[in-house]
């Protein structure tokens, strides 16, 4: 008898022991995950902040060995595409969202669902190359429009899934009302849904935006890339991301310095806009709890 | 014409670098949604997701920026010299110390999918109810042991976050591409250099010349879209089974 | 606890037929008294079924109750006269709906919704539209209307709804700063403002306070003159104060349906009484 208690006493001891242990490693995980963050975060900052001045927002790109310019081509490129973009993507995104909450009886919106889920995960660089081979093949060259094409796909699963995120919050007891005065459901969509939920579907798309402005795999070979002002959106134009990658893997100091400066406008815009979001979806979600 | 544009080399430098990146990030990733679930009060909570987030958007050309300055001369100076020194004796910790090959590449991906699989483990963690736990602790089960008997009964959903992170690591492009050290060649030692399915079309799709070039680089890209579509939907199909179990329940 | 439902619903079977006989010989009137009418309406989610064969008539400018213990499908049976079911997966409606003696097929959905307003359980205004824009939205989300016709609508709803004193100097506020009385007072605004022949109440004053509840109670009288009210609760109380006829429903079927002094007094069928004396439910 005493010797069963013992062992019981001996066990429920290790056991704890065991669970202290695992529940550090736990805590020990969250602060390695984060330590890439912190270290990228800091370095590109420390990196790009010092390389920053207000001709690499104003000045085209200097040939090497020359002191001075700027990315603004590709600054306003990135706008440029991202633009594009966003007139194609975020309206598809939209409706596509609403399709899949409002009419989510039908089996067809389950495969929108599906689709664009899956879609989420095709690798952006596959993206390029279906770009190319539908847009720039037809042309026969590289260009602004093929390469906001491109972030415009990119952009739909995740407008769709935050649209769709969003209008499941909003209450069903308000399309109940609307529909009960005799409002047409597309109206009801619209004009009541869409406008409540208007507030979280617009901070989700500026994330959408934000993850767009630092894509580079698909525009390599959709919009290229151009060392001087181009406004021509049917041919090639430069980005950020772009001009990044090719000041990175050259060998000169100098352009890595510039390339640093883009990488800190790049983490400082997704830094700023994921500030944003998270203080709208917080200010949403306690004003409804 | 065979050994010219095969695609085998460009596969193993994909698969290799994705094993390496799961390797290391399941457990942090597991970790780290326990952490977050079951652990931190809400203030640290709130800060950790929100720090995650972040790291889920910074963009690849980032990582992989980071990777050519920091972490491969750290690979080649410190971490490889010291895997050789003790563990040298296996082959794929043989050769010389480049900082620029498979592993840094599986380090660089591993960073960059840890927040998937995180975010979507807690989320899973989350769905189980409650009152299971409460039922573990009233048989006496320490913490540790109440979480193991929530994973456990998650593992499905965890396996489903585990193939959405495997799919976004085989389709990274950007951040490999920067530092996987593009060689086609295959190398027991993870030192060595390699290429992968994305980063020969980011590298050649631009400049390739000729017709047979291009349509070689577009057949690894139908390999590369048709193995993703296959990995994500099996991941989707694992997470849709997953919360529809906890909601009928 | 089954075996118990089983013989209830043995019970009622019996009952419901010399009911149902009753009933339709009882109000024989000319067509054109009767608002809405009900033949054989069922209602079912997903092969179960939530209310059976109803056969019920409501007279032109009457209250109408409808009493009965939670999950005797009231709520469903009047929701199904609004299509509100149209929403709901997995809910199928068959049987007839007659608007002044003509089978709702003949109208458009819309239309009919428009004849038939309906009142929620819980206030739910539009939380992006302020006072005045939530009782035009109906108007307004229709076609377009005039600023004067709008602001006349405004102001005689509101009247008829019994908040236009506390409302008239903050049209242009957010409705979400009403208290939930207001909102629910404002809802009623809502619903009249598209001038419906009936309007159907859904438990209007189960998530009010008692102040609340008796001015609703108020309008609902009021709007006797102008309109057919149907009112669901679950409050006997509110039942025989505000109603002329009531209908009480249990499991699914109507058990009864006569004037409401009738069903509160002497009713004919034995489970109404026991329902109506606090036996059950």
């Amino acid at each position: 008898m005493i010797d069963y208690y013992a062992k019981i006493g001996n066990n429920s001891g290790r056991r704890k022991i065991k669970s202290r242990i695992m529940l550090f490693l736990c805590v020990t995980a969250a602060m390695i995950a984060i330590l890439p963050l912190v270290y990228i975060f800091f370095y590109t900052t420390l990196q790009g902040a010092s390389s920053l001045n207000l001709a690499f927002f104003t000045e085209l790109p200097k040939p090497v060995g020359e002191e001075g310019g700027g990315m603004a081509n590709a600054i306003i490129g990135t706008g440029i595409l991202v633009g594009i973009g966003s007139v194609f993507g975020i309206p598809v995104g939209i409706m596509a969202g609403i399709y899949v909450t409002e009419y989510s009886k039908s089996i067809f919106a389950n495969i929108i669902k599906f689709v664009t889920d899956v879609l989420s995960g095709i690798p952006s660089i596959i993206i390029g190359i279906f770009t190319y081979g539908l847009i720039v093949v037809p042309m026969q060259r590289f260009s602004a429009y093929a390469g906001g094409f491109a972030l415009g796909l990119l952009m739909i699963p995740t407008v769709t899934r935050i649209t769709e995120e969003m209008l499941k919050l909003v209450p069903h007891t308000l399309r109940e009302a609307a529909l009960a005065l005799g409002i047409p459901r597309w109206k009801t969509t619209l004009m009541i849904v869409l406008r409540t939920a208007s507030g979280g579907i617009i901070t989700g798309i500026l994330l959408a935006v934000a993850r767009a402005a630092g894509e580079t795999a698909p525009l390599l070979f959709t919009s290229f890339g151009n060392s001087f002002w181009s406004s021509a959106l049917d041919g090639p134009m430069a980005s950020i991301p772009v001009q990044i990658f090719n000041y990175a893997i050259s060998p000169y100091d100098e352009w890595h310095r510039k390339a640093w400066a883009g990488a800190f406008v790049l983490i400082a815009l997704v830094f700023v806009i994921s500030l944003i979001v998270r203080l709208a979806t917080r200010n949403k979600f306690s004003q409804s709890a | 014409m065979r050994g010219e544009y095969g695609a085998l080399t460009f596969i193993y430098g994909t698969v290799m670098s994705s094993v390496i990146a799961l390797l290391i990030a399941l457990p942090v990733s597991i970790g780290v949604a326990v952490f977050l679930t079951e652990i931190a009060n809400t203030v640290t909570k709130n800060t950790v997701s929100f720090l995650i987030e972040i790291l889920a958007a910074i963009p690849s050309i980032i990582f992989g920026f980071w990777g050519i300055f920091v972490l491969a001369p750290f690979m080649r100076n410190t971490v490889q010299p010291f895997l050789q020194s003790s563990l040298g004796f296996l082959p794929i910790f043989s050769g010389s110390a480049a900082g620029f090959g498979l592993l840094t590449a599986g380090i660089i991906l591993a960073i960059m999918i840890t927040p998937i699989i995180t975010a979507i483990t807690r989320d899973v963690l989350k769905a189980i109810p409650v009152s299971q736990r409460e039922a573990a602790y009233a048989l006496g089960a320490t913490k540790w042991e109440a979480i193991k008997m929530a994973l456990l009964n998650a593992k499905s959903g965890i396996l489903g976050a585990t193939v959405l992170g495997l799919g976004r690591a085989v389709g990274e492009t950007m951040a490999v591409t920067m530092v996987i050290g593009n060689k086609a060649q295959i190398k027991e030692s993870l030192f060595e250099p390699a290429y992968s399915m994305a980063s020969v079309i980011a590298n050649e799709f631009a400049e390739a010349s000729g017709g047979l070039h291009v349509s070689a680089l577009i057949e690894v890209g139908l390999i590369l879209f048709g193995v993703t579509f296959i990995i994500n939907s099996l991941a989707r199909i694992l997470i849709y089974s997953f919360t529809k179990k906890t909601q009928t329940r | 606890m089954n075996d118990e439902k089983i013989t209830a619903e043995a019970v009622l079977t019996d009952t419901e037929i010399t009911q149902e006989q009753e009933l339709t010989s009882d109000e024989i009137y000319e067509k054109s008294k009767f608002a809405l009418e009900t033949e054989n309406l069922t209602v079912s989610f997903y092969g179960r079924e939530a209310i059976s064969d109803i056969n019920v008539k409501y007279r032109k400018h009457t209250v109408n109750a409808i009493i009965g213990p939670s999950g005797c499908g009231k709520s469903t049976f009047l929701r199904a006269l609004n299509f509100m079911h149209d929403l709901t997966p997995g809910a199928v409606v068959s049987g007839s709906i007659k608007i002044h003696g003509r089978d709702i097929s003949e109208y458009d959905m819309t239309n009919v919704r428009r004849r038939v307003g309906m009142v929620f359980q819980k206030p739910n205004p539009f939380p992006t539209m302020s006072i005045y824009e939530n009782v035009t939205a109906g108007l307004t989300l229709h076609k377009r209307h005039g600023r004067r016709i709008l602001d006349e609508t405004v102001e005689k709803s509101l009247r008829l709804a019994g908040l236009w004193e506390e409302t008239k100097d903050r049209l242009k506020v957010s409705a979400m700063a009403l208290s939930g009385g207001q909102q629910q007072r404002l809802c009623i605004a809502r619903t009249l403002a598209i001038n419906p022949e009936i309007i159907l109440f859904d438990e209007p004053t189960s998530a009010l306070d008692p102040i609340s509840t008796s001015k609703i109670e108020e309008s609902i009288h009021e709007l006797k003159k102008d309109y057919t009210i149907i009112v669901v609760t679950h409050n006997m109380q509110q039942a025989s104060r505000v109603s002329d006829y009531t209908s009480f429903f249990f499991l699914g079927k109507l058990i009864e349906h006569s004037k409401t002094r009738t069903v509160f007094t002497s009713p004919k069928n034995k489970l109404t009484e026991e329902y109506v004396i606090g036996k059950f439910g």
